[in-house]
């Protein structure tokens, strides 16, 4: 079932959210200890939140468009009362004293939260692997990777643990995760929805998005948490877009180009493929298809390694051991510190807070992060050029499909992974991953739909064409 | 281009030029050898606002440790801060009340760990503060160019438990976040203080205009109000600019001035040695009257400043502005213009700085307008209203006080007497009082009457008098004077006592 059918029959009174909420918190007890998709299953907190919506729901309450859904959230986000780690030891056992905006709007649509998912530590990864808690396991082949960072939501997603879930999106974090699991990944445009109470990795670039099996739970789950929140000072001041309402508009006169650096060297031909297969599809569905040139989206992911490091290395000094998380004592106050530091943060987070240093020092600056400032100017100009011409852009989700657990040890390699998905977030754009068949093993290929700045409409609409228009695949079957 | 020298530039590159004034300090080191100050004041002044920086929790200062707190000042994980308006536009205010430009403004981020920061680092203006380009009249008429301000959040309050109240060797240290988030706007001279009487004069009158502005209550003695000195020497009448060295933990104007003058001295010793100044930042010690080195330059800290990436640029419509500008009350310099011409004095004279520095110069100005006389109403103002109370007293009373001292029914002595009375119960008229005191105008014929008494009780002096020379006659005025005082118990009219010994003298 999905989220919109589970919300219309609880809602109708049809269903109960408790039965939904046993539902998948069997199918969790099944198959959690495989895939370890969560850090903590809050199933207590569930089951009593699905009985408070029942009563509701008896009451003649309105209980909301999410009414008894489950969902799963990134273990990033804060909730009040439940602990919120970001799969680092520096903040195991943390409690958050309050909720995150979207957490606070989930509850109020009636959403039933059931954990919190896994993740690469402080978001720094795309493999789920750099987890201080164990790595995540890929649902549709245990031997593989999820994808990361918010590999533990898609992997909730993709193996039926719940039908939504929250991740967040820095350089590709939840787009690159649903095209390894096989899901439906959506990162909003900068600003779309509020990020306060997710834990900073890089503020000009995070964004919260959602996971889902289907675009349009995708685009419910977008609804609901989208929309001004004066808490944050970067977000957008209007309303949630009206999405849902135009999913079945279709394409026709819509004007799609695909990106032609991205198509290229470093991408699996099987995906290129595909990617052109999806192209066909729209023009089949009545858009107009042409190749466009984004030249500075080759600069991406070195613009990004300076940025997003400089931002979190800034982001990262609260976590000292003074007010709260992880302590390790020592003589003096700068040793306890350091001793902390040491102690709780993992090896990739160290490397970006110690690239991101360097990248900010005095004599360095304009060398790097000013240099990646102006790149990233150049990668806005570049796609406002593109988005004269086309409405929407496509491209591949990853370079690859899943790969295997361990495989790859290079972090550079790893960077690598983002390559399609961190311009997008450089430019404070929206982009999302939609499934579209798998590759000759058996699997799942994302296409990437890209859309200018508060384009989410445009790019849904390709995005439904793309998923009816999906080669079938084992996976859907189950 | 070859050997173009080097001009040395502020923080927002332009060349520092330093004021000409013919008030400078100069100290002579310990070979004869004579220098004179260059000093620039960095001002940290605590906003008046009711909620902090970047948050809803409240900026008040006193209460119970911990609790004037929330999770965005505790810097907890997932906070993000929201720029309060009312501390730009006191920021504004304060640009436009010293003639600034207020511009865009961006906040940045400066990196450095330190317990009481909660996040690590501090959110400030960096290049592009919301203040640029003011200048500050001194009662002295020296004027201060002022290069910026900006704004920032405060840290918290370390409180260091053994090894004399340094982090370094205290046992544990307690952290008060109260004051973290506190809104702060930091004010930087240009380097035109060229005495320490000028710094002194600059911080009272930048105090004046942050309380007459509503910007900041101004309580140096609650650590509202800051102050940095930098401060360097140079050969009197040259025009180079040596290294600086700044100077914190500045608590009082007093230690201001004594600082200053200690620096000064320290530096030109080293200069006439030939030893080095180092370019550092040094603490104040109240206590032995030195300043000592805190750090010097090599191990400052490296900031790292970026724009802080969770805020958007600062601007205020063109039209806020103006009304900003519109709501500006009248500052100390234009308010001792005011007085000055009122009461005939030049801007500079002590009671005129003195009123307007205690913001009594409205009173003063009111009572005059009713009919009290400028210079006895200021003399009154500055000398017997410096009280509890004093500058309450309404203007009508004053005048009232003045205008019977004038029309000779209260001496002066009488006059500062129901003054004080009427500073205690204002609700009394100056007559009632003066009569319940029994200072009864004194008539002629009465005077008369004590004058004939104490000459006859002292022939020789009087013979003296009718027949001395005018210093004599000086002399034994007094005498006479005093005496008839005494008689009449303070209620003779020292104007009338003078006529009537010149014309009984004469006659």
């Amino acid at each position: 079932m999905s989220a919109a059918e589970i919300a219309a029959a609880v809602r109708a009174g049809e269903r109960s959210a408790v039965e939904v909420a046993e539902e998948h918190l069997a199918r969790i007890a099944e198959r959690e200890g495989a895939v370890h998709a969560f850090n903590e299953v809050t199933a207590e907190a569930a089951r009593r939140a699905a009985a408070e919506i029942d009563r509701r729901v008896a009451a003649g309450d309105d209980v909301g468009p999410l009414a008894g859904v489950p969902v799963a959230i990134k273990d990033n986000l804060c909730t009040k009362g439940v602990a919120t780690t970001c799969s680092s030891r520096i903040l195991e056992g943390w409690v958050p004293p309050y909720d995150a905006t979207v957490v606070q709007r989930l509850a109020a649509a009636g959403a039933v939260a059931v954990g919190k998912t896994n993740l690469d530590e402080f978001a720094m990864g795309s493999s789920t692997e750099n987890s201080a808690f164990g790595a995540t396991r890929n649902p549709v082949d245990l031997d593989r990777v999820p994808g990361g960072s918010s590999g533990g939501s898609a992997a909730a997603v993709a193996a039926g643990f719940a039908p939504l879930a929250l991740g967040s999106d820095t350089g590709g974090s939840i787009r690159q995760p649903a095209a390894f699991c096989g899901v439906v990944g959506v990162k909003p445009t900068y600003g779309l929805v509020s990020r306060y109470g997710l834990i900073a990795f890089a503020s000009s670039l995070d964004q919260v998005g959602p996971f889902a099996r289907t675009v349009a739970d995708a685009a419910l789950l977008l609804e609901v948490t989208a929309g001004h929140d004066p808490a944050d000072a970067t977000s957008i001041p209007q309303a949630a877009p009206s999405i849902a309402a135009h999913l079945d508009d279709g394409v026709s006169g819509l004007r799609v180009g695909v990106v032609r650096e991205l198509m290229g060297e470093g991408i699996d031909p099987a995906i290129a493929a595909r990617v052109r297969e999806a192209a066909e599809a729209l023009a089949a569905a009545g858009a107009s298809v042409e190749e466009v040139s984004v030249p500075a989206v080759t600069y991406g992911l070195s613009a990004y390694y300076l940025i997003a490091p400089a931002e979190a290395s800034s982001n990262l000094a609260r976590f000292d051991g003074v007010r709260y998380g992880l302590r390790v004592d020592a003589p003096t106050t700068n040793e306890m510190m350091v001793a902390t530091r040491t102690a709780g943060f993992g090896a990739e987070v160290k490397r970006r807070i110690m690239l991101g240093t360097y990248a900010l020092s005095a004599g360095y600056y304009d060398a790097f992060y000013g240099k990646a400032q102006k790149v990233r100017t150049l990668i806005c100009r570049d796609f406002a050029a593109a988005y004269e011409r086309v409405d929407v852009l496509l491209s591949p989700t990853t370079p690859t499909t899943a790969f295997e657990v361990g495989a790859i040890a290079d972090p550079l390699t790893m960077y690598l992974n983002d390559i399609c998905t961190i311009p997008t977030n450089l430019a404070g754009d929206a982009a999302m991953s939609v499934p579209f068949g798998t590759d000759a093993t058996g699997l799942p290929v994302g296409v990437q739909v890209l859309a200018p700045a508060l384009g989410e409409v445009a790019m849904f609409r390709a995005a439904a064409v793309l998923e009816a228009a999906a080669p079938s695949t084992a996976e859907e079957d189950a | 281009m070859a050997n173009a020298p080097t001009v040395p530039t502020d923080s927002l590159g332009h060349p520092i030029t330093v004021a000409a004034s013919d008030d400078v300090l100069v100290v002579e080191a310990h070979d004869g050898s004579r220098w004179e100050l260059v000093c620039g004041l960095e001002v940290h002044a605590e906003l008046h606002t009711v909620t902090k920086m970047f948050s809803g929790a409240p900026n008040q200062f006193g209460d119970e440790p911990n609790t004037n707190v929330d999770p965005v000042t505790l810097g907890l994980p997932g906070t993000l801060p929201v720029v309060n308006e009312r501390a730009v536009e006191l920021a504004a205010t304060f640009g436009l009340a010293i003639g600034a430009t207020v511009q865009r403004s961006v906040f940045s981020r400066k990196n450095y760990f330190y317990p009481d920061m909660p996040k690590n680092f501090q959110i400030s203006q960096y290049d592009q503060p919301i203040v640029v380009d003011g200048a500050l009249e001194l009662p002295s008429g020296h004027v201060v160019g002022i290069e910026r301000a900006h704004l920032e959040e405060d840290t918290g309050k370390s409180t260091h438990v053994g090894g004399a109240g340094r982090i370094k060797g205290a046992e544990y240290s307690l952290v008060d976040y109260n004051r973290a988030g506190v809104p702060l706007l930091e004010i930087v001279s240009r380097p035109h203080v060229r005495s320490a009487e000028q710094a002194r004069q600059y911080v009272a009158e930048l105090r004046s205009i942050l309380v007459a502005c509503g910007v900041s209550d101004g309580k140096m003695e609650e650590g509202s109000m800051r102050v940095d000195a930098n401060i360097s020497v140079r050969p009197e009448g040259s025009d180079e600019l040596r290294t600086r060295c700044e100077i914190k933990n500045v608590n009082s104007l007093r230690s201001l001035v004594r600082a200053i003058e200690f620096e000064a001295k320290r530096q030109a010793d080293l200069h006439a040695s030939g030893e080095k100044v180092v370019q550092e930042t040094r603490h104040w010690d109240e206590a032995d009257g030195r300043t000592h080195t805190m750090r010097s330059k090599e191990e400052a800290d490296d900031y790292r400043y970026f724009p802080e990436p969770d805020l958007v640029p600062v601007e205020l419509p063109s039209s806020r502005l103006d009304e900003l500008r519109a709501a500006l009350p009248l500052l100390p310099s234009q308010r001792r213009h005011r007085l000055a011409a009122v009461v005939g004095e030049p801007i500079t004279s002590e009671p005129v700085v003195v009123a307007v520095e205690r913001g009594q110069d409205d009173q003063a100005l009111a009572a005059i307008a009713a009919g009290g006389d400028p210079a006895r109403v200021l003399l009154h103002v500055v000398q017997n209203l410096a009280v509890d109370g004093g500058a309450e007293l309404p203007a009508e009373r004053l005048a009232e006080v003045v205008r019977m001292e004038v029309g000779g029914e209260l001496t002066a002595t009488q006059a500062k007497q129901v003054l004080a009375e009427l500073v205690a119960d204002p609700s009394r008229s100056a007559a009632e009082v003066a009569a319940a005191k029994g200072f009864e105008a004194m008539d002629t014929g009465a005077l008369e009457a004590i004058v004939d008494q104490v000459i006859a009780a002292n022939p020789d002096e009087w013979a003296s008098f009718c027949t001395g020379d005018d210093k004599a006659r000086k002399k034994l005025s007094g005498f006479f004077t005093g005496q008839i005082m005494k008689a009449s118990k303070g209620q003779a009219d020292g104007k009338l006592v003078a006529q009537l010994l010149a014309q009984k003298s004469s006659s």
